[in-house]
């Protein structure tokens, strides 16, 4: 079914060069020609917008940078820039992340096309700077696609596709585009860069098709009593449906043109696989190093590593999902008093209820606020998993707390 | 084939600057490599560690390296048991110390078969840079005892990470280090 | 208010309610909304603007028409109330500094 990540197609390999994943993301910026940048920084995202800063400063990317006071003002600032038909952009993590929750669901209403990187981080309090998935799951109803990248490259492509995604006019939605922060954020490694005019035959610039322009003037953000809210909410849970078919296409017609294709998910070693683990990000870069491990130990586990979130694809989950006996959905974030206390684990179980499969699910909560998993951390839940084809684990697991 | 890289520093040292520019010299040569640091509330003087990971896949874990094929030590303060913790057997040490091999063996209390590599980098880099930051000269023993990557490769990552002077100063320090840098293979203790 | 049928479905309105045509709120007539309807005695008017400053739904008209006082005044140009928007608020009357605008009931019914 999925695609292996990083199929080189039949494009000549370029050179890559040293990046870390915030740096990528700025080089996407700057070959998508943004048009407007507004952020705030916050750690570990700052090297995003520090580096766009530079990018400006040395003429290499014509850009207006907005500085604001806050992340809710950077978000406003990118909302409203996207919406006079300017390409726009922003990035941030943890509270910044929080204090734009107002205007993520005005992004997503008001339909505008913008993409955001997070740098993802757990929140406060207690205060931790470190690295989990909180900020990005308290977000993921707010009607944002969102995409979860497992290294430099996939963040640098992704980017490029979302832009691609998010102006099309069957789709205007925002996209957010999220990594481990600081394990992949501050990471170097080999990433291709693209000549901008190569990215932008690829993501021409589409402007917002009402967009707010004194010679022809609209009305947006109007009040929508209760004959027309409805109408306009359900909007998205159409665009949505929409947007899957867009990122598949959108995923393939780069590679066609770059070499590079991710699939919306990606099955690691599913072949012959009586169990999957579900993991995003750089765990599922991981667990693709560690799991040929668990296999010579006899453990047939293979990996679903979930790209695309928001839309979830879901036939592409039930297909890897028919194959095996058990399923374990890694969470880095609480879902706090719920059934199961993982997120992702709540929506593992309403699939496989939906779609009637015999899977037993164990819910792993782990990695909270970065809390230290090595390799053999890995292996242990690649035995959780294989163990759980036999016997039921109802409760989450919260791996690697002291209690 | 796999080469995890393990960096012992403190804050200022540039340990998280060597790690990359390790990493960047591999990408460079046409290996897949990371770099990351043991990420903290960075402060000046408190105990780093940085990683390295060199690869020829992409398949490479992102987690916090446990068993190193390479421990660098750019603090002899920080030579401890712990230090070379997960150290595999046959694999290499190198630290800034004025102490020889063996007694470097001997302050870690070295169990295993190990090639074990000493420079006095404080002293190149206050001769060259004027200031005992020691991640540069660090490289030329690294790369003198392990050839993990090309000279001129990193010296070129040099000259682009330190502009100028600075720059020239930093190369010398690699390469006085390169050529002063003094190894040995330590065989583990013969137990009665 | 009334639904259904007579609105347009989802697919019907442009993406996020954007409304692309200026000045729509004109069909969005309030008037019926007023209880008490202001009246201008034309003679006590001193044409002094102070209504149509203060009007917050712009529905008092500033007209280039004629107007002489019973006592022989003569003026260029006239107020009158536009009763399309006009929902009876009262802040006309209530600034006026000659007492010259009334707030009388709508007659029961409607309009007329």
């Amino acid at each position: 079914m999925a695609v292996a990540a990083e199929e080189r197609l039949h494009v000549e390999r370029k050179k890559p060069r040293p990046l870390s994943t915030n740096s990528a993301i700025a080089h996407a910026v700057k070959d998508l020609d943004v048009d407007v940048v507004a952020a705030y920084p916050i750690t570990p995202q700052t090297t995003v917008v520090e580096k766009i800063a530079e990018f400006i400063a040395d003429g290499e990317l014509e850009a207006e940078m907005v500085h604001v006071e806050s992340e809710h003002s950077a978000l406003s600032a990118t909302v409203a820039a996207a919406l006079t038909g300017a390409r726009a952009f922003t990035a941030t993590a943890s509270q910044g992340l929080e204090l734009m929750h107002e205007i993520l669901h005005i992004a997503s209403g008001l339909r505008t096309p913008i993409v955001m990187s997070v740098a993802m981080r757990a929140l406060s309090a207690p205060i931790s700077i470190w690295n989990d998935h909180s900020d990005v799951m308290n977000a993921r109803d707010s009607g944002w696609i969102i995409f979860f990248v497992s290294s430099a490259q996939e963040a640098y492509d992704t980017v490029i596709q979302g832009y691609r995604i998010a102006e099309d006019s069957d789709v205007l939605l925002p996209v957010m585009v999220a990594y481990d922060g600081y394990v992949m954020s501050h990471t170097m490694e080999p990433v291709v860069t693209e000549d901008r005019d190569s990215v932008l035959a690829y993501a021409p610039k589409r402007p917002f098709p009402y967009k707010l322009d004194p010679e022809k003037p609209v009305t947006l953000g109007a009040l929508a009593d209760p004959d027309w809210y409805y109408e306009i909410k359900y909007q998205i849970v159409e665009a949505m449906r929409r947007a899957l078919d867009k990122a598949r296409e959108a995923d393939e017609e780069f590679g066609k043109r770059f070499g590079r294709k991710y699939g919306l998910v990606e099955c690691y070693m599913c072949e012959g696989a009586k169990s999957l683990i579900v993991a995003a990000s750089s765990y599922a870069a991981t667990l693709k190093a560690v799991l040929p491990r668990a296999w010579e130990e006899g453990l047939k586990v293979g990996l679903l590593r979930l790209r695309l979130y928001r839309p979830f694809p879901e036939d592409l989950i039930v297909d890897a999902l028919s194959n095996v006996d058990s399923v374990l959905v890694i969470d880095r974030a609480i879902s706090y008093g719920a059934p199961y206390q993982g997120p992702l684990a709540n929506e593992f179980s309403g699939l496989i209820l939906k779609h009637g499969l015999g899977v037993n699910l164990v819910s792993v909560v782990a990695g909270i606020g970065q809390r230290r998993m090595v390799d053999d951390d890995f292996l242990k839940l690649a035995k959780l998993a294989w163990e759980a084809r036999t016997v039921r684990k109802p409760e989450t697991i919260f791996y690697g707390v002291r209690k | 084939m796999r080469i995890d890289i393990r960096w012992h520093g403190r804050g200022g040292q540039g340990a998280v600057t060597a790690s990359e520019i390790v990493a960047a010299a591999a990408i460079l040569e046409g290996r897949y490599a990371l770099a990351f640091p043991e990420f903290g509330a960075e402060r000046r003087g408190a105990p780093v560690r940085a990683y390295t990971r060199i690869s020829d896949t992409p398949l490479v874990p992102r987690t916090p390296i446990t068993n190193p094929h390479i421990v660098v030590v750019l603090d002899p303060s920080l030579l401890t048991r712990e230090t070379i913790e997960g150290l595999r057997e046959g694999g290499a040490l190198i630290v800034n110390t004025r102490l020889s091999p063996g007694e470097v063996a001997k302050v870690v209390g070295l169990d295993r078969e190990a090639r074990v590599a000493v420079v006095d980098a404080v002293e190149i880099a206050m001769e060259t840079l004027g200031v005992p930051i020691v991640n540069t000269a660090i490289l030329g023993a690294l790369i003198r005892a392990t050839g993990i990557v090309g000279l001129e490769t990193t010296l070129k990552l040099v000259r682009e990470r330190f502009k100028g002077r600075l720059g020239e100063a930093n190369v010398e320090a690699v390469r006085r280090a390169y050529e002063s840098t003094h190894i040995e293979t330590i065989l583990p203790p013969q137990t009665a | 208010m009334s639904s259904e049928g007579s609105l347009p479905a989802y697919y019907e309105i442009p993406p996020g309610g954007a409304i692309p045509e200026p000045g729509s709120s004109l069909k969005y007539k309030t008037g019926s909304w007023r209880v008490l309807r202001p009246v201008i005695n034309q003679d006590k008017c001193v044409r002094c603007r102070l209504c149509w400053v203060y009007c917050p739904d712009a529905a008092i008209l500033e007209l280039d028409e004629e107007y002489v006082t019973s006592k022989g005044r003569r003026y260029k140009i006239t107020y009158k109330v536009n009763y399309d928007y006009c929902k009876g608020c009262g802040v006309c009357a209530r600034e006026c500094p000659v007492n010259a605008i009334e707030m009388v009931p709508e007659p029961i019914g409607g309009e007329e």
